[in-house]
């Protein structure tokens, strides 16, 4: 009588197509991932339950909070390129500056930025990392300077142009600023009727 | 498991140099790990890293103030929150002349306001006994509030669904007092 022999099975298995599957999925993942770029201004967003999530495009996002030294400061953010191009020449023509092509490009790329239009070419001349680290004074928003009204009046206007669409306002405060801050900014949309908005918040615990 | 290959320094003791036979698996463990590790972590940031929003509608701001027309309410049905400086809250039902609770001081969160709106809210429906008509929350941020407390408070508005509210920076001289002898 022959001994059945019993084959030794090998114990480890074969991992090339797992591995292909993994590394093509990851390189999937990390091409659609969008990368964070530092913002100029950061604030720190109170948190809500609140699920909605906020739009890609033709969104304009009004940043408040305070910066290093200590002042409340507004910043303005446009998303979507073309709508920023757009809104440069409005811009560029009220206030009497002239922007090149090369400044256009430069900015449809830039993210939130805070200074006066004057100085507005500055700050595109700047590199992507030092732009953060200059000190932004922030958008005017006095009843004698209001630029922040010109600006939300130029992209609401670029947005409609472009895309047919009414451009969506999103406020993004900092939890430490005042009320009377924030109030202002809403008067100064609510000026241009624009009375219904959108507040940046995180997210909040279950068991809140 | 492990067949990779590491060169074992056997001193050969002068003999023949024995060529071992290669063995040309690579443990791939490791690395999957790594990969998938690396998935579930692009594949979270990409979706979490989209902040989320509250919506907001005001009502329509008139400069023309003959067009203002003011909207009455029974003022059974109100309840009015004062905001105050650090992180304090007051309300009260009804008129400040002859409220029908409080005012108290509350504190934010599950077991301040919201408790106290969650029951304000059944009372008033069980006084009008019309599901439609329910509270009516007034949210007065005084200048000394922070946006935290008013995010917190539409928070609580949405948590305990209540429809109807208005956020009104105005004050009366009492309501000033209430909030300054704090």
């Amino acid at each position: 009588m022959a001994k059945i022999k019993m084959k030794k099975k090998s114990t480890s298995t074969d991992m090339t197509a797992m591995c292909d599957v993994a590394f093509l999925l990851l390189t999937f993942f990390i091409l659609t991932a969008t990368a964070k770029v530092p913002e100029a201004l950061p604030v720190d967003m109170p948190s809500s339950v609140a699920q909605t999530k906020l739009p890609d495009t033709d969104l304009a996002i009004i940043t408040i909070g305070k910066g290093k030294d200590g002042k409340s400061k507004v910043f303005f953010d446009l998303k979507g390129r073309e709508i920023r191009k757009r809104t440069l020449e409005g811009m560029g023509a009220k206030f009497g500056v002239t922007f090149s092509e090369d400044d256009k490009a430069k900015f449809a790329l830039m993210d939130d930025f805070g200074v006066p239009v004057a100085n507005l070419k500055d700050i595109i001349a700047m590199k992507a990392s030092d732009r953060t680290k200059a000190n932004q004074p922030g958008i005017p928003i006095d009843s004698l300077d209001n630029q922040l009204k010109e600006w939300l009046l130029v992209s609401r206007r670029a947005a409609i142009d472009l895309d047919d669409k009414e451009l969506q306002i999103a406020i993004k405060g900092d939890a430490k600023e005042q009320y009377p801050q924030i109030k202002k900014i809403m008067d100064i949309l609510q000026d241009q009727k624009i009375n219904s908005f959108n507040l940046v918040t995180g997210m909040r615990g279950k068991d809140f | 498991m492990a067949e990779l290959n590491t060169g074992d320094g056997g001193g050969g003791k002068g003999g023949k140099v024995r060529s071992k036979k290669q063995n040309s698996k690579v443990d791939l463990t490791a690395m999957v790990d790594l990969a998938f590790l690396l998935i579930t972590f692009f594949m979270l940031t990409t979706s979490l890293s989209k902040p989320q929003s509250m919506d907001l509608s005001l009502p329509d701001k008139d400069d023309d103030p003959t067009k203002n027309k003011d909207i009455k309410v029974d003022e059974n049905r109100t309840m009015t929150v004062i905001l105050g400086e650090n992180n304090k809250l007051t309300y009260y039902m009804g008129l400040l002349a002859s409220p029908k609770v409080g005012p108290k001081d509350i504190a934010y969160g599950k077991n301040g306001i919201r408790r106290e709106l969650l029951t304000q809210k059944r009372a008033v429906i069980q006084y009008t006994g019309d599901s439609k008509k329910g509270i009516i929350v007034i949210i007065k941020p005084t200048k000394k509030s922070n946006y935290r407390n008013l995010v917190d408070i539409l928070d609580e508005m949405q948590i305990s669904g209540v429809s109807t509210y208005a956020i009104v920076p105005e004050f009366t001289p009492e309501e000033t007092k209430l909030v300054d002898n704090k």
